[in-house]
């Protein structure tokens, strides 16, 4: 199976480094979700990866060769900075970047039709696409990344500005597509829609991936985290249960992450600190803590110590 | 999909597009309006060129020959009608059916006319008059006076001019005129259709959503291509009414106005500097974000086309062996502009206008090298106005 794969990037503007030595890769069927805070560089890779910015160093590649104009014509490309031709009509408009892909015109005609059906617009097909509201507008831009029928989608942000009736559209088709074995790589800051629609999450944070995985991965890098309703963590009763710390505690609520290097199984570890706390006084509750995707990344991009990028302050560029 | 093939989506879209504006139908109409009404109004304002009438009596009848010849020398045209006899030859001028009457004795003969002769008809009456006056002597004198009349009918002036001027007539200048307006109001137009258009996609941002399929350089020659054949059917159009206007109301009779010539070099003058302007005002257009940024940085070309137009348009179809306009037909981007002028005047040989022409077309090449390296290095760049040392840099 083919797959997209971004290889160690780099790209300045002046004196800003918007990447540095960045690499992901989105397998097919696969979809990734791109998070990272403004200017991270999340819109410059997905730049490089379409094709319309060239990357100081590195490469793009697609099955393993890098991507030339007849690949990149059939990346489905959803740009940050919205953009149609205003006094196009949608139908016209949407046609003439399917056969710019390289569709036929009658294919593109059946496209154009068929996406502007599933997206809801199909009644505006005749009209302007300046007279259109800026949540249709959308829905056309999105009709414009996938009318093509692309091997390969590229979208940056594209849930912004929508519904919730068209978020949940748009979730449906990027999972049909991604099930048709098309890799999507998508960029959002509405991580809970990442949680629940990504098959991995990439982290990217001042140019650099900081972590790269499923949601379980993520929660488990770190080392796995309990929760104890129990006696108060200054009995030292965690510090008994070798490579446990104290990572939150307030009142009689204890969070407790394991080390992931502790090497023992995880449930052992688990009962191992519940007979501690048991030891220590009456638990009234205890459990597993599954961070949603929110504190995972917060970590992620706060940990500075020993997963940031070497070299050089953050830096804001229009990423 | 060939480069081809994209070029010529990227073509239509820009065809069809203009086809569709209001703007651009409705500045066609204007010009063909314009051209038409323009040589009606000239037409009326000519009147018929018509040759001058004259009648004769059975009496005054052996005039009609002579008078036809000297009319013939001195590159006039009469039309003789015979009429019954004096009375009707009267009535005739009075009914302005003919412009004189030539009645009596033909060897003393009075010219009959309404208020005055003009002064070309008055001249050629004058010599009728003395040619009957030396008739009767040769006749007097035992001579022939039909063999008089023949051999001062094959009598004709030389004149050897030392510095000639250049001849051209009305058709010609109003020609010179046509060329000199239309190629620039075209030009003009459609160079900036294309300045907007390559603003158009980059500030509405769709140039990014274009790119990642298509190269810059096809995106640009596409709308180049488009605009120009848009623009070339509409000099074809306006030109074409024109020439159409002309025929129709034998406007063009008396001029010895080239116009196949000057129709078929119009057109490729204003292809070729379309290509040249248009090219120049993509690339600059292409380093500013905003519609309302284009007016500044394309300015200089503007200012480049203006100058040549109005010094040419002033100066050409009254005096066109001037200097300046001769080496303002030569220098590429003013040539355009000023060679066709030049061509319609009649007063420039064809190795002349083959030598402008190729000494511009050797521009093309490098023009559109650096018009397509500035576009694809700026096209992208939105916000601030890109410079053009930052374009041309190599990446």
């Amino acid at each position: 199976m083919p797959e997209l794969e971004l290889l160690g990037l780099h790209k300045s503007y002046g004196d800003l480094h918007a990447l540095r030595g960045m690499s992901l890769t989105v397998a097919s069927g696969e979809i990734v979700g791109f998070v990272g805070s403004n200017g991270a560089g999340k819109t410059t890779a997905m730049r490089i990866a379409v094709g319309v910015l060239e990357a100081d160093a590195g490469e793009v590649r697609w099955d393993g060769r890098p991507i030339d104009l007849s690949v990149s014509r059939r990346i489905g490309y959803m740009p940050e900075e919205r953009g149609l031709y205003p006094r196009m009509r949608v139908g016209h408009q949407l046609g003439y970047l399917a056969r710019l892909h390289g569709r036929s015109g009658t294919q593109a005609e059946r496209a154009v039709r068929r996406w502007t059906d599933v997206l809801g617009i199909s009644e505006r097909v005749d009209d302007e696409v300046q007279k259109l509201s800026l949540g249709n507008q959308q829905r056309v831009q999105l009709c414009a990344a996938l009318v093509a029928d692309p091997d390969i989608l590229v979208l940056d942000e594209p849930f912004s500005g929508l519904d919730p009736v068209a978020v949940d559209v748009m979730s449906r088709v990027l999972r049909e597509r991604a099930d048709a074995g098309v890799p999507v790589l998508f960029s959002s800051h509405q991580l809970d829609l990442v949680e629940r629609l990504c098959d991995r999450v990439a982290i990217i944070k001042d140019g650099s991936m900081v972590a790269v995985g499923s949601i379980e991965d993520l929660r488990t890098r770190g080392g796995r985290r309990w929760q104890v309703d129990g006696p108060a963590p200054g009995l030292g009763w965690p510090g008994s249960v070798p490579g446990c710390r104290v990572v939150d505690s307030a009142g009689t609520l204890t969070v407790v992450e394991v080390g992931a290097g502790t090497g023992d199984a995880p449930d052992d570890v688990g009962a191992a600190l519940l007979r501690a706390a048991l030891a220590a006084g009456p638990v009234r509750a205890f459990g597993p803590v599954h961070p949603h995707l929110v504190e995972l990344y917060r970590d992620a991009v706060s940990d500075t110590t020993d997963r940031a990028p070497a070299g050089g302050r953050g830096t804001e560029v229009g990423s | 999909m060939s480069a081809l093939e994209t070029l010529r989506l990227v073509a239509g879209r820009e065809i069809s597009t203009r086809i569709r504006s209001r703007a651009f139908l409705w500045t066609t109409g204007l010009l063909v309006a314009a051209v038409v009404g323009g040589g009606i109004v000239l037409d009326l304002a000519i009147g018929s060129p018509s040759a001058s009438t004259v009648a004769v009596t059975p009496q005054t009848e052996p005039l009609a020959q002579p008078l036809r010849d000297i009319a013939r020398a001195s590159d006039e045209s009469v039309e003789v009608i015979s009429v019954a006899d004096d009375a009707a030859a009267e009535a005739a001028v009075q009914q302005e059916d003919v412009d004189a009457a030539l009645t009596g004795d033909p060897g003393d003969f009075t010219v009959v006319v309404r208020s005055e002769t003009g002064p070309a008809e008055y001249a050629m009456f004058t010599v009728l008059r003395q040619q009957a006056a030396l008739g009767s002597v040769v006749t007097e004198l035992g001579g022939d006076p039909a063999a008089v009349a023949d051999e001062l009918a094959s009598a004709t002036l030389v004149v050897r001019a030392l510095d000639p001027a250049p001849e051209r007539d009305g058709g010609q200048i109003a020609a010179g005129y046509v060329a000199g307006i239309l190629l620039f109001l075209a030009l003009q137009t459609t160079a900036q259709l294309v300045s907007q258009g390559v603003v158009e996609e980059k500030s509405t941002r769709v140039v990014e959503l274009l790119l990642s399929t298509i190269r810059p350089w096809q995106l640009m020659a596409g709308k180049v291509l488009g605009i120009g054949v848009i623009g070339l059917s509409q000099v074809v159009l306006v030109a074409g009414a024109a020439a159409g206007t002309a025929l129709g109301l034998g406007l063009l009779d008396a001029s010895s106005l080239d116009l196949g010539t000057t129709l078929g070099w119009a057109l490729a003058w204003f292809a070729l500097g379309f290509v040249m302007y248009s090219s120049a005002l993509a690339a600059l257009a292409s380093l500013v974000s905003r519609q309302e940024d284009v007016a500044a940085v394309t300015a200089p070309v503007l200012v480049l086309m203006i100058l040549p137009y109005v010094i040419g348009i002033s100066i050409a179809p009254w005096d066109p062996t001037n200097t300046i306009v001769v080496v303002l037909s030569y220098v590429p981007f003013a040539a355009p502009l000023v060679m066709p002028m030049r061509i319609a005047l009649g007063t420039v040989e064809t190795w002349q206008v083959l030598a402008s022409f190729a000494l511009s077309a050797a521009l093309v090449p490098v023009l559109v090298w650096a018009a397509g390296r500035i576009y694809s290095n700026a096209v992208l760049r939105t916000g601030a106005r890109v410079s053009l040392r930052d374009a041309l840099r190599v990446r």
